[in-house]
């Protein structure tokens, strides 16, 4: 199995009324190739870390597949508030804290989330995240389109990183 | 030879090449010797196709190292979580086999040479009770010689990893044990080896720790395949660790040795033959008028002349630390491979239980069985027909 699900739903298909068709086929692990004409942004080797509860992240390669910069500014899941994070010195320290402007996505470029680096923050799961669920998550671009993929979530010891909501102080997750 | 086997082993990658290769080998060795290739490289980055109707790694070439672990399911585990499991560990094999780091990989640098990477998983009937589905295989009945210990028998889920290199086996098993272990207990882990690539030509019989010509006997071609495959492109694996008494091998002249296999040890050829692959002649007589095959000689009891009924042996040896006498801890981890081990394996193991000279050389100390099912399509997963 690859878990390189990759659906993208283009504003303009959205807008056509095709966004119900687009989520009833996100339900399967399965790969699906994006249409040739428009993919502006797909995501690659997504994955979650599981945790029994508590904060956890995403992960995997935003590609850029057009000619313009495309830029993410939110996030959201069925399972969790989601934001928007980067890694920063603050104060002497590392510490995770949102990302001011969303994340930028220079034109056929890629920018990789990962552990110790950017990354897709779950705040508050409803329930465990076991190894091998399959979490859905919607990336909303800067021109209002959105992008659907599926991330498997996997048995992880790192990504513990102190998370510092506001700019005053930092907090262990 | 060197160019040659380098382009065996990369198969696929470089198949294209490697007639023409062949084709002009004998002009190019006429000419001055062009710059040494670069055999490192090709070994490290052979790979072997993970998905396919089959699992590799079975009736693959076997690679010169090799991790058996079994896993322990706890009490409770459903279908769903095996289901769970196997799709991560079926990505992570899918991607460690391509030369890719896993999701999550924290030493991607170590995947990066794949070197004939396969894992096949086997599953073992106490998998099957768990997920609630009649399991294909059943564990082997007790055998007067078994000495087993718990340590290096059973198992419910099975990984046999095996490469041409030591660090890339041992990368593969840290990855697939770290996404495993939320799921079930490292039971056993055994590791061997065999003769390391390029020291022999690909296919030559490999010797074990006993100095025998190990596999002689195996099937090929069409009836390798028809006696290790099921229509659905599942098998079977008996795996036994077992022990060679070496300190009493070694009290034994050549001809004691021979006698107790059947075949010479220098040339692999039965004792009624000259040549290894020569078919035993268990008719023939020796100038004493003796079967020239001793009766009850290794080869004699574990002879199979129904191609269906032959299984395949794909061993690898082991040695671990000697003890503070200097005696050996060495080995063979026999994996047998066949359709049906009731049909084919059962009746070879118990002529050998029965009566077999080698007896007195060998102790199996370990035993474990379990189904090797279908391999997967890209899209898919190995176990998927059974799980989801």
């Amino acid at each position: 199995m690859r878990f390189r699900t990759i659906v993208v739903v283009a504003a303009a298909l959205v807008a056509g009324g095709l966004a119900a068709c687009g989520d009833s086929a996100t339900g399967t692990a399965t790969a699906v190739p994006a249409a040739p004409p428009a993919a502006a942004l797909t995501v690659k080797d997504p994955w979650v870390k599981a945790v029994d509860s508590g904060m956890t992240a995403a992960f995997g390669t935003l590609v850029n597949n057009t000619g313009g910069d495309v830029t993410v500014v939110g996030a959201s899941s069925p399972v969790s508030p989601v934001e928007l994070h980067e890694m920063a010195m603050q104060d002497g320290a590392m510490v995770m804290r949102p990302r001011a402007g969303g994340l930028v996505i220079k034109a056929g470029g890629t920018h990789v989330l990962a552990p110790g680096g950017d990354h897709l923050m779950l705040m508050k799961p409803s329930a465990a995240i076991r190894p091998g669920d399959e979490l859905k998550f919607t990336l909303t671009l800067g021109d209002g389109g959105t992008v659907s993929f599926s991330a498997v979530a996997k048995p992880f010891a790192g990504a513990g990183e102190s998370y510092a909501p506001s700019a005053m102080a930092s907090m262990a997750p | 030879m060197t160019l040659s086997r380098r382009h065996l082993l990369a198969g696929g990658t470089l198949g294209a090449g490697a007639g023409a290769v062949a084709g002009g080998l004998g002009v190019a060795s006429l000419r001055a010797a062009p710059a040494p290739p670069d055999t490192a490289a090709d070994f490290g980055t052979a790979t072997v196709a993970y998905h396919g109707p089959r699992q590799s790694g079975v009736t693959t070439e076997p690679p010169a190292h090799a991790a058996f672990v079994a896993f322990t399911l706890p009490a409770g585990t459903d279908r769903r979580a095996l289901g769970r499991m196997m799709r991560l560990l079926s990505d992570d094999a899918a991607r460690l086999t391509r030369g890719e780091p896993a999701l999550g990989d924290t030493d991607a640098e170590l995947a990066v040479l794949p070197a004939r990477l396969t894992v096949t998983f086997g599953f073992g009937p106490g998998l099957y009770r768990a997920a609630g589905v009649k399991s294909p295989v059943t564990d082997l009945p007790a055998f007067r010689v078994d000495r087993l210990g718990p340590q290096w028998s059973g198992g419910d889920l099975l990984l046999q990893i095996c490469a041409e290199d030591p660090l890339t086996v041992t990368h593969a098993q840290r990855m697939l044990i770290k996404d495993a272990r939320p799921f079930a207990a490292v039971r056993w882990v055994q590791r061997g080896f065999r003769r390391s690539p390029g020291v022999q030509r690909t296919g030559f019989t490999q010797r074990n720790v006993l100095g025998q010509l190990d596999g002689t006997a195996n099937p090929t071609g069409a009836v390798l395949d028809a006696a290790v495959w099921r229509p659905d492109g599942s098998t079977t694996l008996v795996l036994r660790r077992i022990r060679a008494e070496i300190e009493k091998w070694d009290l034994l002249s050549v001809g004691d040795k021979e006698n107790a296999v059947g075949r010479r040890m220098i040339s692999g050829a039965p004792l009624s033959g000259t040549n290894e692959h020569d078919e035993p002649d268990f008719a023939a007589l020796d100038g004493s008028g003796l079967p020239s095959m001793p009766e009850h000689a290794h080869v004699t009891r574990a002879h199979v002349t129904e191609p269906a009924l032959k299984i395949l042996r794909r061993p690898y040896n082991y040695d671990e630390a000697p003890n503070a006498a200097g005696q050996p801890d060495s080995g063979l981890i026999f994996a047998a491979y066949q359709a049906d081990i009731v049909r084919q394996y059962l009746p070879i193991q118990q002529r050998l239980a029965e009566k077999d000279l080698l007896n007195e050389w060998i102790t199996p100390i370990g035993s474990a069985v379990f189904a090797i099912p279908p391999g997967c399509a890209a899209s898919g997963w190995v176990g998927e027909e059974v799980l989801s």
